[in-house]
């Protein structure tokens, strides 16, 4: 696989946009891989009763699915530095989330001068508006790996 | 309200949540692929060696977004947990007086609001994740889009710590000082008594329909921002009237605004107050991107608008007769 170099990149470059089902077996899987066992993320009647419409994805994964649509863009020599979201409307199951992104910043990585530094604002917004919207940073080599 | 913590609360920020934390688990691999699975996330340095040692790292890493994952109590302290909820245990840590207070006040939901995570360096499987974390802010009661509420931050710092990191709670806090730091995470939640300001609310006062402005509002209930404009010269005009204060024409279409501007001029009522508002009372005058201004209700934190600030009309259905534009940050 391929990783995008830094100066390959300028700024209000747009991201590939990207659609992800949100099922009910994401919505689970996610919140058990994030070890997130509390029950409005795997039972609807209890959720329910807790005055939501369904179960609803967990921060946890929202935070995987972000960190997995910009590095699925940089390629694997991409390393997540930061990633500083804020949460909006619910993920519910049968939905669909789609992701847009866009460079907004390139800078140097004060650690590693063979690296450069990349900052991506994201939005992941399904049929109810932006469940998530926020800032990614990361770092890319300055060459080919 | 039915209680009010603000004093007790108050002193809470600033306090750690509570001796530092270990992971039940080090980073593993099984933990790992389980989570790349779930997230349909393929990229090979979390599970394959040699895909690590092409991109210049020593070993596979775990996904950074998992650091949280590293530290999260498990299926067991969760039931524990919400065992206890609501009783004044024998020792009560920060962070249980905050939400156990919040509780008290009514505000017995929780929802998280922001997440920023900071990852220092990559982790790699075998290495125990400890967490340390302090209550940041507690803020004062807010009404919000979901209820009334408090909104809380907690700072986490993570740390690697080895098989020397003490059991007790004193030796966990003097040894935390001298881990390596790994990872940092700001979490927001909003706790809050669901809907408690809906049923009491009477609906909005209605707006005079007439020939002239009826577009507007059945583009509303249709979810559109309709703008009046002139078939002759081209100028748009809002709020509606008859004629073009332009060339005089009274020939006129709609066209649909994509709800985008910047806030003109804005005034927040305070007083005198309708009961079907909610105080303090944020109106703005929008510029629209399409080149005419409406006036309509903004979704703002008071403290937060300014003139010149990008906007997005929202529409919002208030009941079956009526819905109105309101404008939210366009960074939302």
């Amino acid at each position: 696989m391929k990783t995008r170099t830094f100066p390959s990149l300028s700024v209000g470059e747009k991201l590939p946009t990207v659609s992800i089902p949100i099922t009910r077996t994401l919505i689970v899987a996610g919140a058990v891989a994030s070890r997130d066992y509390q029950d409005v993320h795997h039972d609807s009647d209890l959720a329910k009763e807790r005055g939501s419409k369904d179960i609803f994805m967990n921060i946890l994964t929202t935070n995987g699915l972000v960190g997995r649509y910009v590095t699925d863009w940089t390629g694997p020599g991409g390393f997540l530095s930061r990633v500083d979201i804020r949460l909006g409307v619910p993920n519910y199951p049968d939905d669909t989330m789609v992701f847009t992104g866009e460079v907004i910043a390139l800078r140097d990585d004060e650690v590693d001068p063979a690296r450069g530094v990349v900052d991506v604002s994201i939005a992941g917004a399904n049929t109810m508006g932006n469940h998530v919207v926020g800032t990614v940073s990361l770092t890319l080599p300055k060459q080919e790996v | 309200m039915t209680q009010d913590h603000s004093h007790s609360l108050a002193e809470l920020v600033g306090q750690s949540t509570g001796p530092p934390w270990v992971g039940l688990d080090p980073v593993n691999e099984p933990m790992i692929r389980h989570w790349v699975e779930a997230m349909g996330d393929a990229n090979p340095i979390y599970v394959d060696a040699g895909a690590a040692l092409e991109v210049g790292l020593e070993s596979v890493i775990a996904p950074p977004t998992m650091l949280q994952a590293w530290s999260m109590v498990g299926l067991t302290g969760t039931l524990e947990r919400d065992s206890q909820r609501g009783q004044v245990k024998e020792i009560e840590h920060p962070n249980d007086r905050m939400m156990r207070l919040l509780d008290e006040e009514g505000f017995t939901s929780v929802v998280a609001t922001n997440c920023e995570q900071e990852y220092l360096r990559p982790l790699k499987p075998g290495e125990r994740i400890a967490v340390s974390s302090v209550i940041e802010t507690i803020s004062d009661v807010k009404k919000t889009g979901l209820g009334v509420g408090r909104f809380s931050t907690t700072r986490s710092d993570f740390y690697v710590v080895d098989d020397s990191f003490p059991e007790d709670p004193e030796g966990r806090t003097n040894a935390i000082t001298s881990a390596e730091h790994v990872g940092t995470m700001r979490f927001r939640i909003l706790k809050f008594a669901p809907g408690a300001q809906a049923p009491t609310m009477p609906p909005r006062p209605r707006p005079a329909i007439t020939q002239d402005n009826e577009y507007f509002y059945e583009g509303l209930k249709a979810g559109k921002l309709l703008i009046q404009h002139c078939t002759e010269c081209g100028t748009l005009r809002h709020p509606s009237l008859p004629g073009c204060g332009a060339c005089g024409s009274l020939e006129w279409d709609t066209v649909e605004s994509a709800g985008a501007g910047e806030i003109y001029s804005f005034v927040v009522v305070h007083y005198p107050q309708v009961p079907s508002f909610e105080y303090p009372l944020p109106i703005g005058l929008i510029a629209l991107d399409e080149g005419t201004r409406i006036v309509a209700n903004l979704d703002l934190d008071v403290d937060s608008i300014a003139i010149g600030m990008r906007v997005q009309a929202r529409i919002d259905k208030l009941d079956d007769e009526l819905s109105l534009p309101i404008f939210i940050s366009a960074a939302s």
